[in-house]
């Protein structure tokens, strides 16, 4: 048994105090996302406790948001669409220049490992106007892999750099017989490196899915505004501008796109906070 | 490969000349091929209906088939080519490329057509929406960066001494999982105001009205409407901040803290005086880092006010100006403005990192 103390009592409180403040606005959000709009409009969200199991809840604005006009269901097929390929090119690109870099001799190496290095500081933001004439000129705007190979361009250097720190990390004898023994360094990569990397993959590949899933910036760039492309984030953006008062809409479409990267988030917290910890600050 | 080089016969200076300019034509020239392969991989990536990540790995694996046909000496040379070759490129046409053209063209006039010299940074520092856009950014940087770090500290700390440790760290956490627009719809709920009279179905005027407080249009009134958004950075990136603290805070020998208890030091003066310096690094590391997403803050602006009722910042009025008003020159100059207002943020904290080890 733990003595009793003011103190202790006074942090849970404080603690407990926290937690409402960080949940009651989601909590408001997921409620509301669940009432009819003239409901939403009468009363506020925190009213439903007093009349709990009077069916005042419903499932209409999911239906709405998802195949009505907003098209949120196409969305979020899309915002999968876009977000897996963002997430392995990148990885396994990096994986496999950070592999080079570690293990293998080639002139002009630490020169262009320096320059991987020094995109870091580059923000995305400058790229985008060049980028973009770039794309209308090869006729590739609005298309998926525009979207792919920019976020793949935006996370490379990140990547590699991550990555590089991991794999050079590796036990140099293990790749020594590995040579001795024949493999190639294609096998050596493939069979050895890649596996033994996965914590290092793992970690980088949950940072970027959240990344990609929640990016707005480059979406709305490179997509455009041709909904049957556009992901789920500027469908958001899109209501909020037009009908920000249909909260009927937006709670229910938040919802819809959260509710993936809060799974991926939950399931995997643990990959994520060691993907911090290595440092994946995105310049 | 070890026999290989047993092989390589004694060279004569004619011979070492000849092999070190071929090693630096190689070396150009090499890059250029693989970009050259690359661009062939892009066009049909392009163009084939196929499956696309499939794609992208085959192309490594027939590049290296090809390579490995080679003779065994060229193929060492190019297969590290092979391997580094595509991120280069794709780093070189997605960042490198990109930036010195945006440099160039910010000098130029709206279309490009003519060069103006430095009228496009001129007229962004005598515009009075830009002036607010600074002073916002700056608002953006002070409190989004103090209040993160300092509650992403003070939860850190007391956290591990509840009974509710482990729910707490994972509910504050998980807003890092949200996306800032999802983030500015669950804020737009909070903040939302109907007139007096009428019912407010949004948290913060409801407990106003509680209180018999006239309901207040919260995101209407510069500046505080720019507070109002940075309480949704503060609340997506406190979780943040205590999850790296919180490992570094782990990371305190505890015979420190027991030898300052014993020299009978307070509380206080603990944290103060031994748990902080300690740990100083890693609170620069994320001060820094949430600094880097306050200069570049887009998202909850757009979603949360479409940066009307001037709560601009440099990265809504860059994208305003090259997507919406179609000037390259002023959009490119905001472009190279932010770059020199985060760039050495970046700098430094890819430094301290370096130094840190958690």
């Amino acid at each position: 048994m733990r003595k009793f103390s003011w103190s202790r009592v006074a942090i849970n409180l404080t603690v407990l105090f926290l937690i409402v403040i960080w949940t009651l606005p989601t909590v408001g959000l997921f409620i509301t996302s669940f009432r009819s709009k003239e409901t939403i409009q009468a009363s506020g969200w925190w009213t439903v406790f007093g009349q709990l199991g009077s069916g005042q809840f419903t499932l209409d604005n999911y239906d709405k948001v998802l195949f009505g006009g907003d098209g949120m269901a196409t969305a979020f097929l899309n915002t999968l669409a876009v977000t897996i390929p963002a997430v392995v090119i990148p990885i396994l690109i990096a994986a496999f220049a950070a592999y080079a870099f570690a293990w293998m001799d080639f002139p002009g190496r630490r020169l262009m490992f320096i320059s991987v290095v020094a995109m870091l500081v580059v923000p995305l933001q400058i790229a985008l106007i060049p980028v973009l004439k770039a794309y209308l000129t090869i006729d590739l705007n609005g298309t998926f892999l525009a979207v792919w190979l920019a976020h793949a361009g935006f996370g490379l250097a990140l990547a590699t750099y991550l990555l590089y720190n991991y794999i050079s990390q590796l036990p140099k004898d293990l790749m020594e017989s590995a040579a001795l023994d024949g493999a190639s360094h294609f096998t050596t990569f493939t069979r050895l490196v890649l596996p033994l990397s996965v914590p290092a993959l793992a970690a980088f590949a949950i940072f970027q899915f959240l990344w990609v899933w929640n990016d707005y910036l480059v979406a709305t760039t490179f997509l455009g505004i041709d909904k049957d492309v556009q992901v789920m984030t500027q469908r958001l953006v899109s209501i909020t501008g037009s009908r920000g008062q249909d909260w009927q809409l937006l709670t229910s479409g938040a919802f819809v796109s959260m509710i993936v990267p809060v799974l991926v988030f939950l399931g995997l917290q643990r990959y994520f906070i060691r993907g911090l910890l290595a440092g994946s600050v995105k310049g | 490969m070890q026999q290989a080089s047993a092989d390589v016969p004694r060279r004569g200076l004619g011979q070492s000349l000849v092999a070190g300019v071929g090693r630096i034509a190689v070396s150009v020239f090499v890059p250029i091929v693989a970009f050259i392969v690359l661009w062939a991989g892009f066009i049909f990536l392009r163009d084939s209906g196929a499956n696309k990540l499939g794609g992208v790995a085959m192309l490594y694996v027939i590049a290296n088939w090809l390579t490995e046909k080679l003779p065994n000496a060229w193929q060492r040379r190019i297969l590290p080519f092979v391997f580094v070759g595509p991120a280069f490129a794709i780093l070189t046409f997605y960042l490198l490329v990109p930036a010195v053209i945006t440099g160039w063209e910010s000098l130029l006039n709206a279309d490009g057509s003519q060069f103006i010299g430095i009228d496009n940074y001129t007229y962004a520092f005598s515009n009075p929406d830009f002036i607010v856009a600074i002073r916002n950014n700056v608002l953006w940087l002070v409190i989004g960066t103090l209040f993160s770090t300092v509650l992403g500290l003070a939860i850190a700390v007391l956290v591990d001494r509840s009974r509710m440790s482990r729910l707490a760290k994972t509910l504050i956490f998980l807003p890092m999982a949200i996306s800032f627009v999802g983030a500015s719809v669950i804020w737009r709920f909070v903040f939302s105001f109907q007139p007096e009279g009428q019912p407010q179905i949004g948290l913060l005027n409801a407990i106003l009205g509680a209180f018999g407080i006239a309901p207040v249009s919260w995101l209407t009134g510069a500046p505080l409407n720019t507070i109002l958004l940075i309480v949704i950075l503060v609340w997506g990136q406190t979780g943040f901040a205590m999850v790296i603290i919180s490992a570094a805070l782990r990371g305190v020998p505890d015979e420190m803290l027991e030898a300052g208890r014993i020299d009978g030091a307070s509380e206080w003066q603990i944290f103060r005086r031994l748990i902080v310096p300690t740990i100083w690094p890693t609170i620069v590391t994320v001060a820094t880092t949430i600094a880097i997403l306050t200069l570049k803050v887009f998202d909850i602006v757009i979603a949360m006010t479409n940066q009307n009722f001037n709560t601009q910042v440099i990265a809504t009025l860059m994208w305003q100006q090259a997507f919406t008003f179609f000037d390259q020159g002023r959009g490119a100059a905001l472009a190279i403005i932010l770059l020199v207002a985060v760039t050495p943020v970046i700098f430094y904290n890819l430094r301290q990192f370096r130094g840190r080890a958690i």
